[in-house]
């Protein structure tokens, strides 16, 4: 015991001590610290401007050729050096925007179950699972993708969609399997965790007094969720989409390995088509021309400007919400 | 006993918290009755017992009877969202749906009961806002959102709602907590013309408040039920000796 408490007593000095003399070169330390964590940060904006200035300067022969041909022809021919990006922008914007429009429903019905109607313990082992998924990497929805769900799509659904709906243009063709509905689907089951934990998120944050409000009027859970719950998270919500679009337009792996790498325009879901990743990634390593590694360098671009906005407006969304919350309660 | 809504034996327990206990007592039909207690005491627990609110809270169960009009509240046949439209509630913070304009807080609640009819709808916001006296202040900008009120103006408008769906009794839970003087006198005004039609039972931490809009007062300790009767007689002669320290500021 005496032992013990006079070696806390020496501790307790050279704590003292330390504390001194950190005292004396305080100022200094904290002007070094400052020095460097600002340059870290300002590094990271210089690597930065730096990727964006290279990615202007090496597309110039290609924009300078193509102007806005660039954005609005459809064919990319490397052999003839004609390049038009119409097919990946429409390839990556409309895979992108369906695979929302599947995943939005089921990632907010997630959120829903977890924070209005599981019991916390379910909610909150559905909650780390989904996040689980979000931790796969996308090689694996790729792998998993073209050997398993591709063979399924092309035996047992699009069959099954061109007998019911092959009259019309969005499911006329032949079944192949890789396709636009793969890549959707696969982008889609990418989305879900990262629309459905924002969502989570925001819903938590609506207050209970606005939940027992609805109750106290005699509404049933779900009138309680339409009217008090998701209008009170609606634009949170909203930009937790945003942010699934973004990172659905930048996916590259999985819809590579699912979408059928064909740079063609078509209203069928069950026609292969191409991304704008997706021909970066699989063109680079051969774009001997300096005509066509310019024009991917455009299709990258092209693709950073796209994302840039997305999430800028989603981080506007966000903001917006978690502001409106504070001043929401009273 | 022949209240509206009767109390027998009526206890709350959250898990091994027994937060409200043993409590028998009567609510007179069109009256007010006034809960008052120290902080803590169970005053709330007892409150949304009254209208089934605990069954969102899974580690709530309460015991005992409640009767209202003759019949079990926690009936097997009883529908808790019936009952709500029955027994409505005010808030302790003023809590309208910030994603909602005036117009559309006001018949929130019509609108869960009823298909949407333009004219009836309109009614009803009227003679609504007119009850709780925010007609004149709003009537101008029925569209625009419920967060532009003031606090008061919001307490107002969330009785507005409660009193739209025509309930029979109404709680309210320290209406006036988040409001300034004036505020708190015209919710009392209101508090007495709203008796007329409905059974009001109030939770307040303000004795003056108490002895103002009250006819019948209950003092609760601890979760327990100490003193109950007539108003007037509880703030003068009362029967415990716990009630008159309370009441006279002496608690310790
Ligand atoms: N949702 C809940 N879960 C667990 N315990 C609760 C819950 N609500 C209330 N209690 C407990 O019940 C007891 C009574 O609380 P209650 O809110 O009814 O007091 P009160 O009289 O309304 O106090 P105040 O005047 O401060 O509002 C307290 O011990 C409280 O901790
Ligand atoms: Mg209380």
């Amino acid at each position: 015991m005496l032992q013990q408490s006079s070696l806390t007593m020496k501790n307790v000095a050279i704590a003292g001590e330390e504390i001194e003399s950190q005292k004396s070169r305080g100022s200094n330390a904290d002007r070094i610290f400052r020095i460097v964590t600002a340059s870290f940060a300002g590094a990271v904006l210089v690597i930065l401007l730096i990727m964006v200035y290279e990615m202007v300067m090496q597309s110039v022969p290609s924009i300078t050729k193509f102007h806005w041909d660039f954005l609005t022809k459809s064919s990319w021919d490397a052999v003839q050096g004609e390049f038009g990006a119409l097919p990946f922008l429409y390839g990556s914007v409309v895979s992108s925007a369906l695979a929302i429009l599947v995943a939005t429903p089921l990632s907010v019905g997630t959120a829903l179950f977890i924070t209005e109607i599981a019991p916390k313990s379910v909610g909150n082992i559905t909650a780390s699972l989904i996040e689980l998924l979000a931790a796969i990497p996308s090689v694996i929805y790729g792998l998993w993708g073209v050997l398993v769900m591709a063979p399924w799509l092309q035996k047992t659904v699009q069959p099954w969609l061109v007998d019911h709906f092959g009259s019309t243009p969005f499911f006329s063709g032949a079944p192949y399997g890789v396709s636009m509905m793969a890549g959707v689907l696969i982008l889609a089951i990418m989305i879900v965790p990262i629309i459905t934990s924002i969502s989570r998120e925001v819903l938590l944050a609506v207050p209970q007094s606005q939940r027992e409000a609805a109750i106290a009027l005699g509404a049933t859970k779900w009138e309680m969720i339409r009217m008090a719950v998701l209008p009170y998270g609606r634009s949170g919500v909203f930009g937790g989409v945003i942010l699934g679009l973004g990172r659905a337009i930048g996916e590259t792996m999985a819809v590579t390995m699912v979408i059928g790498n064909t740079p063609q325009i078509s209203l069928s879901l069950l026609a292969p088509a191409y991304t704008m990743p997706s021909v970066i990634a699989n063109e680079f390593a051969e774009a001997t021309s300096n005509l066509h590694s310019s024009a991917l360098m455009e299709v990258g671009l092209l693709l950073l400007i796209v994302t840039l906005i997305i999430n800028v407006f989603a981080r506007l969304l966000i903001w917006k919400v978690t502001k409106g919350a504070k001043g929401g309660g009273v | 006993m022949n209240g509206k809504v009767t109390l027998e034996n009526m206890s709350v327990h959250f898990g091994n918290n027994h937060a409200v206990k043993n409590v028998s007592m009567d609510f007179a039909a069109h009256s007010v009755t006034a809960i008052i207690g120290p902080s803590g005491c169970g005053k709330s627990t007892l409150l949304r017992s009254l209208n089934r609110m605990h069954d969102l809270v899974p580690s709530a169960k309460v015991s005992g009877t409640i009767l209202v009009d003759g019949k079990n509240l926690y009936d097997r046949s009883i529908d808790p969202v019936a009952i709500r439209r029955k027994i409505g509630m005010v808030f302790q913070k003023p809590n309208p749906f910030p994603a909602m304009s005036i117009y559309d807080n006001v018949v929130a609640g019509y609108k869960l009961n009823s298909r949407m009819n333009r004219a009836v709808a309109d009614e009803i916001v009227e003679t609504c806002l007119k009850r709780v006296a925010l007609w004149d202040e709003v009537k101008d900008r029925l569209k625009s959102s419920a967060m532009d009120l003031s606090g008061g103006q919001q307490q107002r408008l969330c009785i507005a709602r409660t009193i739209a769906v025509q309930p029979e009794v109404i709680l309210m839970d320290e209406p006036c907590s988040a409001l300034d003087p004036i505020a708190t006198l015209k919710i009392e005004e209101l508090i007495e013309e709203l008796k007329e039609r409905f059974t009001i039972i109030i939770v307040t931490h303000n004795m003056q408040q108490a002895a103002r809009v009250s006819d019948s007062t209950a003092f609760m300790y601890m979760g327990e039920l100490v003193e109950n009767g007539a108003t007037k007689k509880i703030f003068t002669t009362p029967e415990k000796k716990q009630t008159e320290d309370y009441i006279t500021g002496r608690f310790g």
